[in-house]
């Protein structure tokens, strides 16, 4: 078996697959990363991508076409960003509870809406899914070619988006703005940063990225809606933003050992590797905790999470 | 532009105390009316078929009970969590855990007398649910382990834990579909109205209710759960060993989750299956919520979510409105609920510059 | 400056309500080119408040605004700033991770992307001017708190503010740093600009003010030119009476050793030494002050002695007997009467009742609970009697303790640590942010606590709270004992030296 893993057909296909399966979770922790960035913890992120993945498939199952799916998709997750910002920073509400909140509703209605839409056919509806694009000169690279650059586009636009998102953070005047936002909202207002628009563009940013991310699933990596497509990749996005510091490039580069390590289980398991299916399945999840905890050790949480900033608090 | 500001209130009289999380629900079910219309349905049947469904005759009565049961367990084990401020998401996970060692004994344990069984099973099937509670309220004690994602992603792991098992050592010989065998009957929860699905599992989450009444206001691990909930460093500073408490709030928290897993199975399924929870855990949190995370306060959201759950059913059956309206509903009254909480202590002010 | 120059900021009829409190009381501010005003009060007089105002952070519930002659509509420090009006708050507004020049370009826009260079230029030039030194990209958690103020003044200069508020600047700063820090201010002037100072320590405002407006209760109640008044008088319209407390301090013999600091290190959050190899006595009936601007380990130690923070090295002994490390319990249990500097945060349970934060450390002794069970009776018993004892202003022992004013917060917690056998007292700035009357109210306690034959150790940035109430004092800087010195005969010029870091 050994020898099957390192043939040049493995490995190109396991790169394949590793990009294939981290294009969410890159989307969606680009994402909670500018949300987090300024001091917002998103747990609407699940039910944002599922609704994302609902959305972007009813859409284009209706139109005909992908690009207006995904869309769509990112409308929805910048709508339903929009009222956890409502929720969370213009009312002050609990991140947490209201981020739940979200996702529980966004569950549902994603339900509702593609049960109203398509009812209960025995079998599912599909779509002609995204194709993968070759690039010309590189995919033609021995080995790593036609797994890196034969891609969807969707996944070059993931890719192309982390050193977007860290340059605009690291080297913007909205970046320091989003960054002093996120370590200490009070600095940012007596300079006259609108502390709670701020957050908002930031979450609503983030929702798109996430609405995008869930239709990845139902328009490319597979071309119908399961109410477990998503199965939690949201919540791994949490974790990858944890991961990574709080650094795009960082989380980017969890989301890639996920990538690969949900590729490599399909893979072993197609070769007769007799450790049961489930127990990989867990393995990202494991992985993430044990992250967790080496993580929590150092104090890179931007200082402002998790709170919510009123003027009128203070008295006298 | 207009610019909302939110201004502190003077204190509101004893009677919000009921009368917010009533507001609530009212409005949640006004809201529900609008998924009802975009699905095309007419608003009074549809309002008629749901209490109907879930009220309207002896049978629907004892099955929306039935439906309670769960959810009160599972809202009892939120609430409490929630008041020490462990942020258990885990609860789906640790009714799983429950269900599973009920699974294993209600299987296994052939050499157990009779009577004893079904006792067993629940201490086991609590203490199983308390186990997978520990772990992340261990993490968050010891190595400041972020409680919310930690108790979500174990929910998973327990979901692949139970898929690794279904498709394994515990599958049903001879089936192809992740489930166990049965169990034994003297391990089923039995019956106790004729005609009815009503079992044990209904008074049990009563009495369940009592307990963790009597715990949160007589007890001193209960004013010490409270204690570490309003001020963990005060708490600390007071003498109080936070630790210890989070511990034992977890092992309760997620015992209780558990019994959730150990009614389904030993009630209504009889067999483990992948989906023996639609969620259950994670509606705890907004049964937690809405009942101001006190026990009675949770006897009410659940037995009011449970109509909505069992009466949805009917409502779909008869509206063509589909049934994930309940899910819907859920997740507007935990936001609903949010709001209206704030407007206990706040005011909000519209200026418009 | 002359009165003859137009005021560039006019505030008539200021009005400011927070629920039922009046923070705010038709108040007229008026501000003269190229003076330093300052706003003087006791805490909780209103002076922030109005400052918050002018700098468009709070809303005015009533009054208008004029600034360089213009009427101001104020939603927000934005538009504040816009008009050339700044305001440097007591907790710093900057981002310790961040370095001094990110901190200072924060908001000041020009273009997509930041540039670094320009901005830099454009900071070492201000810093030449002003004579404010600090290395641009140092990052500002290894900065002084001294050299963090003057990267706040750099802040507002950068945004070519010509009016500068400063919210008490030296509660922070050891002497020769406040010095500075006047010198500063002068050469602010000079250039025509104008400060509001606010503060309550009469002799800075003496030294540095132009103009002083004393406010009290929420009202302007005198205004006085600073060569045409006194302390004395300022006092007065302060408090409406003599601040200066009369302790009457019978002379009383010293006891056994109660409290044993040997050889002390403590860690801060960073892992730096902020206690270093501390040595400390203190006898029964003494009262023992330490002395030092707060940063200089006095927290540290406290938390050592709390039980809130394990120490490096050292030993720490009540009556002879070691006390475990990092165990509050341990504390408690050995007699320490405990208060700590932050009520709020670390000394109450703001949102249970007066009487669930009283019994907080008794809760599970034999007294009060009997198999797990809370027994009720007595403890209603206990803290009906405690609130009547100790003269706590509540609405009863089921009152949130969030309803409690300043004063009477402090009193719950002196009620709760000093209801069973103290052996030790340690307090830890007991009287921060309290009125004239709270403050003499704890003394009083504290007092009362030296009679009964309790050792207390008092911990206070506030010198003159330690001049008044401590037989002996320590002065601490930078984790280590400066001075030792019996009360009455301790020179000011002395403990100053010391509180700088000075020996000998």
């Amino acid at each position: 078996m050994m020898r099957e893993i390192f043939n040049v057909a493995f490995i190109t296909g396991l790169l394949g697959a590793t990009l294939r399966m981290a294009t969410p979770i890159i989307f969606a922790t680009l994402g909670e990363i500018l949300a987090e960035r300024a001091g917002v913890l998103n747990l609407g992120i699940e039910g944002i991508m599922l609704m994302g993945a609902m959305t972007g498939f009813i859409y284009t199952l209706g139109s005909g076409s992908l690009w207006l799916g995904v869309l769509a998709a990112a409308l929805v997750g910048m709508l339903l960003a929009l009222l956890m910002a409502f929720l969370a920073v213009y009312l002050g509400l609990s991140q947490h509870v209201s981020g739940l909140g979200i996702t529980l509703f966004s569950t549902g209605l994603a339900m509702f809406v593609y049960r109203l839409k398509v009812g209960s056919p025995l079998v599912p509806p599909t779509v002609q899914p995204f194709r993968q694009v070759a690039i010309p000169l590189l995919s033609k690279i021995p080995i790593v070619g036609s797994g890196l650059f034969n891609q969807y586009l969707l996944t070059y636009v993931a890719l192309l988006l982390i050193p977007v998102i860290s340059i605009l953070l690291y080297k913007t005047h909205l970046g320091l703005k989003i960054r002093t936002v996120g370590e200490n909202p009070f600095a940012a207002d007596t300079v006259g940063v609108n502390v709670n628009l701020t957050r908002t563009l930031c979450l609503v940013a983030g929702g798109a990225l996430m609405g995008i991310g869930g239709s990845f699933l139902t328009l490319a990596h597979q071309n119908m809606f399961l109410i477990d497509v998503i199965g939690g990749r949201g919540w791994i996005s949490i974790a990858m933003v944890i991961f990574g510091n709080w650094n795009p490039a960082k989380g980017a580069l969890g989301a890639l050992i996920f990538g690969l390590l949900d590729g490599l289980q399909l893979r072993l398991q197609g070769l007769g590797f007799r450790v049961p299916f489930d127990i990989f399945l867990m393995i990202p999840y494991l992985m993430t905790i044990v992250a967790l905890i080496g993580v929590s050790r150092r104090a890179s949480v931007p200082a402002g999470l998790l709170k919510p900033y009123r003027r009128e608090e203070k008295g006298g | 532009m207009m610019r909302l500001r939110i201004v502190k209130r003077p204190p509101l009289p004893g009677w919000a105390r009921i009368a917010i999380p009533v507001a609530a629900v009212v409005t949640t079910l006004l809201l529900s009316a609008i998924p009802i219309l975009v699905a095309g349905a007419n608003l009074w049947q549809s309002y008629y078929h749901l209490f109907r469904g879930a009220l309207g005759t002896r049978f629907n009565l004892l099955e929306t009970c039935v439906k309670a049961s769960p959810l009160i367990f599972t809202g009892l084990a939120v609430a409490f969590a929630f008041r020490a401020k462990f942020w258990n998401i885990g609860a789906e996970g640790q009714l799983l855990a429950g269900a599973l060692m009920a699974t294993w004994i209600g299987i296994y344990w052939t050499w157990v007398p009779k009577f004893l069984l079904l006792p067993l099973i629940i201490v086991a099937g609590f203490l199983a649910g308390g186990a997978w509670a520990a772990v992340p309220a261990l993490l968050k004690t010891r190595l400041r382990v972020d409680d919310v994602v930690s108790t979500l992603l174990l929910n998973y792991v327990m979901l692949h834990i139970l898929g690794a098992l279904l498709f394994g050592p515990l599958q049903q010989p001879g089936s192809s579909w992740p489930r166990s065998s049965e169990i034994m009957e003297a391990a089923k929860y039995p019956f106790l109205m004729i005609r009815s699905r009503f079992h044990l599992g209904i008074p049990l989450a009563l009495v369940a209710v009592f307990v963790l009444w009597f715990i949160n206001t007589k007890t001193v691990f209960g004013y010490q759960s409270k204690a570490v909930g309003v001020n963990l460093r005060a708490a600390g500073f007071g003498g109080i060993s936070t630790t210890a408490v989070m511990m034992k709030t977890a092992l309760l928290s997620g015992g209780l989750a558990g019994l959730a897993g150990v009614g389904e199975l030993c009630a209504l399924q009889y067999r483990l299956i992948l989906d023996i929870s639609p969620g259950y855990g994670y509606s705890g949190i907004v049964i937690a919520m809405l009942g101001g995370l006190h026990p009675v306060g949770v006897l009410f959201s659940a037995l009011f979510f449970s109509v909505i759950i069992v009466g949805a059913q009917t409502m779909s059956r008869m509206t063509g409105v589909p049934s994930y309206i309940a899910e819907v509903v859920q997740g507007l009254a935990l936001m609903v609920m949010l709001i209206f909480l704030l407007l206990t202590e706040y005011r909000i002010k519209v200026a418009r510059k | 400056m002359t009165e003859a120059s137009p005021p560039v900021v006019e505030m008539r009829g200021v009005t400011k309500r927070f629920l039922e409190v009046t923070a705010n009381d038709a108040i007229d501010f008026t501000l003269y080119r190229g003076e330093i005003c300052a706003l003087l009060g006791e805490n909780g007089a209103g002076k922030t408040t109005l400052m918050n105002i002018l700098f468009g952070y709070y809303a005015a519930d009533e009054g208008e605004i004029l600034i360089k002659g213009e009427p101001a509509e104020l939603g927000s420090p934005r538009d504040a700033i816009t008009r050339g009006v700044g305001m440097i708050h007591q907790h710093f507004t900057l981002v310790p991770s961040q370095s001094v020049l990110e901190n200072i370009i924060i908001g000041k826009s020009a273009g997509l992307f930041l540039d670094m260079a320009a901005a830099r230029e454009k900071l070492i030039k201000l810093q030449r001017r002003f004579g404010l030194q600090v290395d641009p990209d140092a990052l500002v958690w290894t900065l002084s708190v001294g050299e963090q103020q003057k990267v706040e003044i750099l802040k507002a200069l950068y945004r070519d503010v010509d009016i500068l508020i400063m919210d008490e600047p030296t509660a922070v700063l050891a002497p020769v740093e406040v010095g500075d820090l006047f010198k500063t201010l002068k050469t602010l002037v000079e250039e025509g600009r104008s400060v509001v100072f606010i503060s309550h320590k009469l002799n800075e405002v003496m030294e540095i003010s132009d103009r002083i407006l004393v406010l009290r209760r929420g009202r302007l109640v005198a205004e006085r030119k600073t060569e045409a008044t006194n302390t004395q008088e300022l006092v007065n319209l302060m408090v409406g009476r003599d601040l200066l407390e009369r302790i009457e301090k019978k002379p009383l013999a010293l006891g056994e050793v109660v409290l044993e600091i040997r050889g002390l290190t403590v860690e801060d959050d960073k892992g730096l030494a902020a206690v270093k190899n501390l040595d400390l006595t203190v006898r029964s009936r003494e009262i023992v002050g330490i002395a030092g601007v707060s940063g200089n380990g006095q927290t540290e130690l406290s938390e050592a002695l709390f039980g809130l923070r394990a120490p490096a090295a050292g030993t720490i002994s009540l009556q002879g007997r070691l006390l475990a490390p990092g165990s509050p319990a341990a504390a408690i249990e050995a007699g320490m009467a405990r208060i700590p500097e932050d009520r709020i945060e670390t000394g109450l349970l703001m949102d249970l009742s007066v009487e669930e934060n009283l019994i907080l450390e008794k809760h599970a002794g034999d007294d009060f609970q009997s198999r797990g069970l809370l027994r009720f009776p007595s403890i209603h018993r206990f803290s009906e009697e405690l609130v009547k004892r100790f003269s706590i202003l509540t609405a009863g022992r089921d009152a949130l303790v969030k309803s409690l004013s300043g004063g009477n917060l402090q009193k719950v917690i002196l009620a709760r640590e000093l209801s069973g056998r103290t052996v030790l007292v340690v307090a830890s700035q007991p009287t921060r942010g309290l009125d004239v009357g709270a403050m003499e109210y704890i003394h009083q306690r504290l007092l009362a606590e030296q009679e009964r034959g309790s050792a207390v150790l008092l911990i206070s940035e506030d010198l003159d709270e330690i001049f008044t109430v401590s037989d002996r004092m320590i002065v601490m800087y930078e984790g280590i004992i400066m001075g030792d010195v019996r009360t009455n005969e301790a020179v000011r010029e002395q403990i100053g030296l010391w509180m700088t870091g000075v020996k000998a």
